[in-house]
């Protein structure tokens, strides 16, 4: 650990630097794939334990759609905005099919049914896409360039560039689109009082339906960018629900900047304990950094607290 | 007669009829091991679930064998032919219900003579069983040095365990300088039994040779990047990088150590064809050390199946879909050889002499040599090493003169 140590002061900006960039582009992955689990928390208080697997299904629609693209000589420019938007659109779809089939069901359902259904939801998914796609790791090769600085020490994969402007222009629409817009109001309407909202003639089956859909679309785009830097399987969906749950509680129901900086934290967090601790604590940090956010918050919270007499 | 008793006499005939179905059904299945001139190995085989691909290729490689002794005679037992059959069933690539199928092929179907399941896990799951009832289990696809430390005397495996799976890259390496101490090694292991197996085999190897540790990774199933370990290996620029993290370590090794430029003058690591980073990242992949249990083109031979290309081509011609045959296939083919052998040494069906002719065998096959050690694993064949080269093929590697040293991946180069 010591040597470790050493190793970031000797080589000091250089192994820094990468290992910041590298910190902030896995974050804006994992922030983009927890983004949609706080709308579906904070707006319908479900929690998606199929989060995951949205994000891997999201992958495998594009390695499908990759090939065929590719082949017919369209730049891959071209390529990535039209395998995310199409991405998004099937997620969308399949997020309002899970929605009717089974979210529906178990909305206004105890804490456990939701997580049961959210569990069987994962379980089916991930059968699925290992019935049709296989069990085999696969990856989408974008083919973009690797910037170098540094003498070739720091290098910067442009596919992850595109990956944290991604993760920012889909977090600011989205905070966009529920400050301004009537459904983003209603949705905010929805989260604060259902009842409520539903007296004053908002429909709120339909706003937890486009609520659920675009998480699943937000988690499509996420599994492009997943695929497109990592590798995906049937399996891996695990990773990035657990990431997603720990992103979630620590930022805050409903506090979207906070999922992004939580999400950036995490990414530095988990690189920083590679290097310093090794590999095998880096998925340890996700939950220390979660404990150690809950601790502070009840700290804040017990200042707060007033005694009634 | 009153409704009460009907109902009492329609749960009595339920009862008696399926106590007399249970029984038969005992006495078939004791009988179901050898049906006539067939004996019948059992198998619990991964058909569906996250093995499945390397399931598929196990079967695959049973049938094969199994069709082409059957073609070239059979069983010979006394004056008797025998052919050979398999009765599968498919485990779902978990452990729990892998365990309860070995359990059924025992005891519904009584099967004496099984045949191994897919990976370490599964077999871990199911020795247990062929132990307790006292079945031999001749497998081919768990190769965990754990396997063999538990005193199982009725489980024996093909193949090479897995902690001598990296070792021949470090010999490889050793064989490059004069002063093999002065060398520095990089380890990333996934944190799984099978890749620690592998990791103590490295441990010891470079032991032996003084080499220094310098990198000693273990990283989690769950963890889809390596960089935070690729960036020490650049700063510290080890001579030998050893990676085994199955498929998914494999391929997410490749595609970083091209993106983020790593060039090592030894790279050796375990699953590059599973993960076929030949293919999908061919500079990066070029010149890595890949280990294999099996490869085509050893001289080895036996007369079932002639050399080891003969069982190659043969194999493809059987499954034309393959252009590579994965060695899992040729691993489960020299199990069900075995099968065969042990019969005519013991000349007997009786599953206990059938037991100790296996574990006294000594054969040359295709596969390579086989010979039980005490524990059960096979000692007489070792792992094989190959290196990817610029146009994606593998090529044995014997002795460090053969491999192209130091590795050059030749990045294209970049910069702001």
């Amino acid at each position: 650990m010591i040597d470790n140590l050493k190793l970031l002061f000797v080589f000091a900006p250089t192994i820094n630097v990468q290992l910041i960039l590298d910190g902030i582009f896995i974050g804006a992955v994992f922030a983009l794939s927890a983004y949609g689990l706080a709308l579906v928390w904070g707006v319908m208080n479900v929690k998606n334990l199929a989060q995951g697997d949205f994000v891997i299904l999201g992958g495998y629609i594009a390695f499908a759609m990759f090939p065929p693209l590719h082949h017919s000589g369209l730049s891959t420019w071209v390529i990535i905005p039209i395998i995310i938007m199409v991405t998004m659109a099937v997620m969308f779809v399949l997020g309002a099919i899970a929605y009717r089939l089974i979210i529906k069901r178990v909305i206004h359902q105890d804490m456990f049914t939701s997580l049961l259904a959210t569990f069987g939801l994962s379980l089916l998914m991930q059968q699925v896409m290992n019935l049709i796609f296989g069990p085999e790791v696969q990856v989408i090769d974008a083919e973009l360039p690797v910037l170098t600085a540094f003498d070739g020490f720091v290098t910067i994969p442009v596919i992850k560039v595109v990956s944290l402007v991604m993760a920012l222009v889909l977090a600011i629409g989205v905070v966009v689109l529920m400050k301004t817009s009537r459904t983003g109001q209603a949705i905010r309407a929805t989260a604060q009082n259902a009842r409520a909202a539903r007296v004053l003639g908002i429909d709120t089956d339909r706003i937890y339906s486009f609520t659920f859909s675009l998480n699943a679309a937000i988690c499509g785009a996420a599994g492009v960018l997943v695929a497109m830097i990592w590798v995906i399987q049937p399996f891996y969906g695990i990773t990035y629900s657990v990431r997603s749950f720990a992103i979630v509680t620590a930022a805050g129901l409903g506090n979207f900047p906070a999922v992004i900086g939580s999400g950036f934290g995490l990414g530095l967090i988990e690189q920083y304990t590679g290097i310093i601790l090794g590999a095998e604590y880096q998925g340890a940090a996700a939950v220390v950094m979660l404990l150690l956010v809950l601790i502070w918050r009840q700290f804040k919270l017990r200042r707060n607290r007033q005694v009634m007499r | 007669m009153d409704a009460e008793l009907i109902k009492k006499m329609t749960i009595s005939t339920i009862v008696l009829l399926s106590a007399v179905l249970t029984l038969s059904g005992a006495v078939n299945s004791a009988l179901a091991k050898v049906d006539g001139d067939t004996i019948v190995l059992g198998s619990s085989i991964s058909l569906t679930g996250k093995y499945a691909t390397n399931g598929l290729h196990t079967k695959r490689g049973y049938d094969y064998a199994i069709s082409t002794i059957n073609k070239a005679g059979g069983v010979v037992i006394g004056a008797k032919r025998y052919q050979l059959a398999v009765t599968y069933y498919d485990d779902e690539s978990t452990p729990a219900r892998g365990a309860q199928l070995a359990e059924r092929l025992i005891l519904q179907d009584g099967i004496q003579y099984l045949l191994g399941p897919y990976s370490s896990g599964m077999t871990k799951a199911i020795a247990p069983i062929s132990e307790k009832f006292d079945v031999p289990m001749v497998e081919a696809e768990g190769a965990s040095r754990s396997l063999f430390t538990q005193g199982y005397r009725y489980l024996f495996a093909v193949l090479s365990t897995s902690d001598q799976y990296l070792t021949t890259a470090i010999d490889l390496a050793a064989q490059t300088t004069d002063d093999p101490s002065s060398l520095r090694v990089a380890m990333a292991f996934e944190n799984d039994p099978f890749s620690l197996d592998v990791r103590e085999g490295v441990i010891d190897a470079a032991a032996k040779y003084g080499m220094k540790i310098v990198i000693d990774d273990k990283f989690p199933a769950d963890l889809s990047d390596m960089s935070a370990t690729l960036i020490k290996v650049k700063a510290l620029k080890p001579d030998v990088l050893i990676i085994s993290g199955h498929s998914k370590g494999a391929a997410t090794a490749a595609r970083q150590l091209e993106e983020m430029r790593v060039e090592v003058p030894i790279i050796g690591m375990t699953h590059c064809e599973s993960a076929k980073i030949h293919q999908k990242f061919p500079v990066s992949a070029n010149g890595i050390l890949c280990s294999a249990q099996w490869v085509e083109t050893i001289r080895k031979s036996d007369p079932i199946f002639g050399s080891a290309a003969d069982w190659n081509n043969g194999f493809i011609a059987e499954y034309p879909s393959y252009s590579s045959v994965p060695y899992q296939s040729a691993m489960a083919s020299a199990a069900v050889l075995v099968w065969k052998e042990a019969f005519e040494a013991a000349n007997s069906l009786d599953k206990d002499a059938v037991r100790d002719a296996i574990a006294a065998l000594e054969i040359e096959t295709f596969f390579g040599d086989i010979k039980f050690s005490e524990a059960g694993n096979n000692i007489a064949k070792p792992m094989f090493m190959r290196q990817i080269d610029s146009n994606g093929n593998y090529n044995l590697i014997v002795e460090a003169d053969d491999m192209i040293f130091p590795r050059k991946a030749g990045f294209r180069k970049a910069g702001f």
